[in-house]
């Protein structure tokens, strides 16, 4: 596939990054200095130039472009260039955009600006952030099969019950399947006498209620549902998603922003979130407020660093869990590292979203685990496809090692994948794929 | 903003507006011909006014009404058209020397304060009377058409009406209707605000000629038998702008059940937001129910009706023994004691009709509640202050101005626990300005002031003059006319007038009432030296 990337950013470049082994890429970047280095970097063709611009557009060759994905950090600019893009060539356009006015106009006519896909890098990362609420100790939530399945990633401490069982000890859950424990940055696919060590990072896959037991047998003490109290700090684009999306989900959030006049604005957006204009880290106030009897702070600040402090300062004032916007992607391990419970990079979000469009094979929905240590993909099984008419026992053993079939939704029923359940064409199956694995495997599926 | 105040263009406009005054005063001229009656009073004043108004109108060619100009406009249209229909009482007390004699020389609005008071309770829809005898053997058809007449013209705002009906005002007409416009801030239903001002007047007339035509088909049914076409007419111009002024001395108890029970929806519509009447007919219905200001103008009014019903039904409400010197006697007393206490429909009539009246500042009486007990009568006299809604033809406070007070200070005490939270007012999920809600504590804080400062004043001058009133009688006096009720308790309850005062107060009042319409501030402005200043 010939795919056309205009901004070569931090998400530009990922992607770009990400695509450069398995398909043509072409980047388009204003910054001449950026595209010599990408030249050098990444095994793509950078060019110098105005993404906007037919001229440019035709020098990329965008009409034999299978894909244009416009990621600079501006709105405008990614809105025109594909519809500029798509004005002259028939490709597919992903438009990256922070603003939801946009995303709600395009939702409203999916033909508006000519744009085929559209990403809201702010609304993505507030969605991902309120995933994680409902569920303590998880590091990441994705839904698939529109909610019917849910993938979650648990970090398992030294304290938790789960700790040194072996998985058919801890699964005590009919419709659950281990995808794979993460061990120091290594991803092995469980069997049933495969122990669960401190430290350790869990993988399921399974419904919704029995991924909310199992967080509750990883963490007994944390009662999760509406009663969490949530504090975000911050009173970003992102900040204010997280509030909007908590509160109608019936959670009462508390935000802290420092400007005056953002915090009376997002006051009047927000009736069923208390604001508080103050400077998340002012001791006095924190302590005041009882900040640290919160179950759980979202830290939405502009800035990586002040999000790390306000997240460890929370951490120690009590607050259960902390969860950090984090910009800078590579940051994420690091923060994670030092205190911060869930780092939530917008962009890796954002790339998130986008790899579900490079997927051939019909891909419906796409989660990375560890950035890209593995994927988890919702797949609708067609007549072709390796998995269709057989015994899961059967089609597993056609498959290399690293695959995972963690559940199958069927008209809209859930199904827990056994050795010998037969999956049918037309069948949703959510699979978990390690990424050595992953190019030899999606095809067949 | 200018720097300075334009005073001839403000003029100028009252001056055309006061000439069109003429045309409604067609219509009691044709009364008194049908009638039979002298035409002369309404003759000699349509000359006055197109005589003064084309003068006025002289002063300047092209006026420029900015919001320092419209607030001297309105409040000297309102002051230019009260003394002119004034004129129309005078005339048919005194007659006109060399000319005609005198019509009803009795008539107590002979004496020209009377005569004032009694002509800018009318434009003012208050309904508050210095009426000696209110029957037709004092006074003719004509002439009581006229005070009826007036109510209507003030109503929905003689401003308003004439930004809808003449054109050279459409320019300034936003600052001209919001400087008049009852509650805080005006709507524009339309982009010109012409059609905006013709809207509203639509929806008023609409409703007006419904609630004759309902009112005169009772009469043809034989449901309310002193219901007649001038009766109906004289209703119907006089509920819809909450004003109160009946034809009868009895008000509205000279009429039946049935009559009564028409009246309450029509003073109900009369105290709601008239751009909610424009949204429901076109096309938006829903929104009527929506409207937080309306479901809030319900509720009040459910409550306090519901507590007043029971009090009633129980006969706590109601005297035992009727006090010597009162507009009503003991016969009058255990007739209507046996006709409420026990009885349903009458204790519910009589409360939701009393409520409705004083809430929407109607001022209508379908009884003699000073025959009610003291706690009854408080709870009059609290709903005196709450008003219909904002854009409504009602006065007082208004429900609006309450319920953000009401809802700031719940944020005052949140934010004394929680200092550093952001709240801002919700007024139907959206978020209310500060600064309007500012205005909304100095208006309510300046009508308070105003209230009690007004009370000693009105109690001092009738300790002067030897007229015995107690202080919950001035009381009611001050907050009947300031927020254009009407009738209060005692001596100047629903059968009685505000005659016995003194002409200083009863000029005193008339400013009340005056500042009361246009709710105070447009008017205290111009006493201000910051006004005229550079």
């Amino acid at each position: 596939m010939r795919v056309i990337i205009i901004g070569a950013g931090q998400v530009g470049s990922s992607i770009a990054a990400d695509l450069d082994e398995t398909h043509e890429v072409v980047v388009i970047d204003c910054d001449p200095e950026r595209v010599d280095e990408l030249n050098y970097s990444l095994d793509v063709l950078a060019l110098h130039g105005d993404g906007t611009s037919v001229d440019t557009l035709e020098e990329a060759d965008v009409e034999r472009a299978d894909m244009v994905i416009a990621s600079t950090d501006d709105d405008e600019t990614n809105i025109v260039a594909c519809a500029t893009a798509k004005a002259i060539s028939d490709a597919f356009t992903i438009a990256r955009v922070k603003n939801t006015e946009y995303l709600r106009t395009w939702q409203r006519s999916e033909k508006a600006f000519g744009i085929d896909f559209m990403v809201c890098t702010n609304l993505l990362a507030a969605e991902s952030i309120v995933r994680v609420v409902g569920l303590p100790a998880a590091r990441d939530v994705d839904p698939f099969a529109g909610g019917q399945v849910q993938m979650a990633e648990f970090e398992v401490d030294d304290e938790s019950p789960v700790a040194n069982q072996t998985v058919s000890e801890a699964d005590r859950f009919d419709s659950l399947t281990f995808a794979a424990i993460l061990r120091d940055g290594e991803v092995t696919i469980p069997r049933g006498d495969s122990v669960i060590g401190p430290g350790d990072r869990v993988v399921v896959i399974g419904s919704p209620q029995s991924v909310q037991g199992f967080a509750s047998s990883v963490s007994p003490g944390e009662s999760p549902g509406t009663a969490e109290e949530v504090v975000i700090v911050g009173g970003s684009e992102i900040g204010y998603h997280v509030a909007r999306l908590l509160e109608e989900r019936g959670f009462k959030p508390r935000l802290i922003e420092h400007d005056p006049d953002r915090a009376r604005e997002l006051a009047e957006m927000l009736p069923g979130t208390i604001v508080m204009e103050s400077d998340a880290t002012d001791v006095d106030f924190l302590e005041r407020e009882y900040i640290g009897d919160a179950d759980l702070l979202v830290s939405a600040l502009d800035s990586d660093e002040k999000n790390l402090l306000v997240s460890l300062l929370a951490a120690r004032l009590g607050v259960e869990r902390t969860v950090a916007v984090i910009d800078t992607t590579p940051y994420v391990d690091l923060f994670e590292a030092v205190g911060v419970d869930v780092g939530v990079s917008p962009r890796e979000v954002v790339a998130e979203e986008i790899t579900r469009f490079t997927r051939e094979g019909g891909a419906e929905n796409v989660a990375l685990i560890e950035s890209d240590k593995a994927e988890v993909l919702e797949i609708e099984v067609d007549a072709e496809s390796v998995l269709a008419g057989k015994p899961i026992r059967e089609s597993v053993a056609t498959l290399p090692e690293g695959v995972v079939i963690g559940a199958i939704t069927r008209r809209r029923e859930f199904i827990t994948p056994r050795g010998d359940t037969v999956i049918e064409p037309g069948d949703h199956v959510v699979v978990f794929v390690d990424s050595c694995v992953i190019d030899d495997v999606t095809p067949n599926l | 903003m200018k720097l300075r105040v334009d005073y001839r263009a403000s003029l100028r406009l009252v001056g055309t507006v006061l000439k069109y005054l003429a045309v409604p005063l067609c219509f009691p001229l044709v009364v008194a011909l049908y009638y039979g009656e002298s035409v002369l009073p309404f003759v000699v004043t349509m000359g006055v006014t197109v005589l003064v108004g084309t003068g006025l109108e002289r002063l300047t060619d092209d006026p420029d009404i900015g919001s320092r100009e419209g607030f001297l406009m309105v409040a000297l249209t309102w002051l230019a058209v009260t003394i002119v229909g004034a004129i129309p009482f005078l005339i048919e007390a005194h007659g006109i020397p060399f000319v005609a004699s005198p019509i009803h020389p009795e008539s107590t609005l002979g004496n020209p304060v009377n005569a004032l008071f009694e002509t800018m309770s009318g434009f003012t829809t208050t309904g508050a009377t210095v009426l000696g005898d209110i029957s037709f053997n004092s006074h003719t058809r004509g002439i009581m058409m006229w005070r009826q007449l007036t109510q209507w013209l003030g109503g929905m705002g003689i401003v308003v009406l004439a930004v809808a009906i003449l054109p050279e005002l459409s320019v300034g007409g936003a600052q001209l209707m919001d400087a008049e416009a009852p509650g805080p801030g005006i709507e524009k239903l339309t982009p010109r605000i012409a059609e905006t001002a013709r809207a509203l007047w639509g929806a008023y007339l609409g409703l007006t000629v419904l609630e004759i035509v309902l009112l005169y088909g009772l009469h043809v049914t034989g449901n309310a038998p002193n219901m007649d076409v001038y009766n109906a007419i004289a209703h119907g111009l006089t509920t819809m702008p909450t004003g109160g002024f009946s034809p009868e001395a009895r008000s509205i108890e000279a009429f039946s059940a049935a009559a009564q029970w028409v009246i309450i929806p029509f003073m109900l519509a009369a105290g709601t937001n008239f751009a909610l009447f424009w949204h429901v007919l076109t096309g938006d219905p829903k929104r009527l129910f929506r409207d937080t200001e309306f479901k809030s103008y319900l509720g009040v009014i459910g409550v306090i009706s519901a507590i007043l019903a029971g009090i009633l039904f129980l006969g706590d409400g109601l005297m035992s023994v009727a006090p010597a010197g009162e507009t009503y006697d003991q016969l009058y007393l255990e007739g209507i004691r046996t006709a409420i206490i026990g009885n349903v429909e009458p204790a519910v009539r009589q409360s939701v009709f009393q409520v409705v009246s004083i809430v929407t500042t109607t001022g209508y009486a379908s009884i003699d509640f000073n025959a009610w007990s003291a706690p009854t009568q408080y709870g009059l006299l609290f709903a005196m202050f709450i008003g219909g809604s904002g854009g409504s033809t009602g006065g007082a406070v208004k429900i609006v101005r309450w319920y953000v007070i009401v809802k700031s200070l719940r944020r005052e005490l949140f934010t004394t626990a929680h200092p550093e939270a952001v709240r801002p007012v919700r007024l139907a999920g959206r978020a209310v300005d500060e600064r309007a809600i500012r205005g909304i504590y100095a208006f309510t804080l300046l009508y308070l002031v105003l209230f009690f400062i007004s009370t000693g004043l009105l109690h001092l001058d009738a300790a002067r003059i030897g007229f015995d009133v107690s202080i919950l009688e001035t009381m009611s006096a001050v907050a009947a006319t300031l927020g254009n009720v009407g009738p209060g308790f005692g001596v100047v309850g629903p059968m009685g007038s505000y005659l016995d005062f003194s002409n200083g107060s009863k000029l005193y009042m008339v400013l009340l009432m005056w500042v009361g319409r246009l709710e105070i501030l447009p008017v205290l402005v111009i006493f201000t030296p910051e006004y005229w200043r550079r």
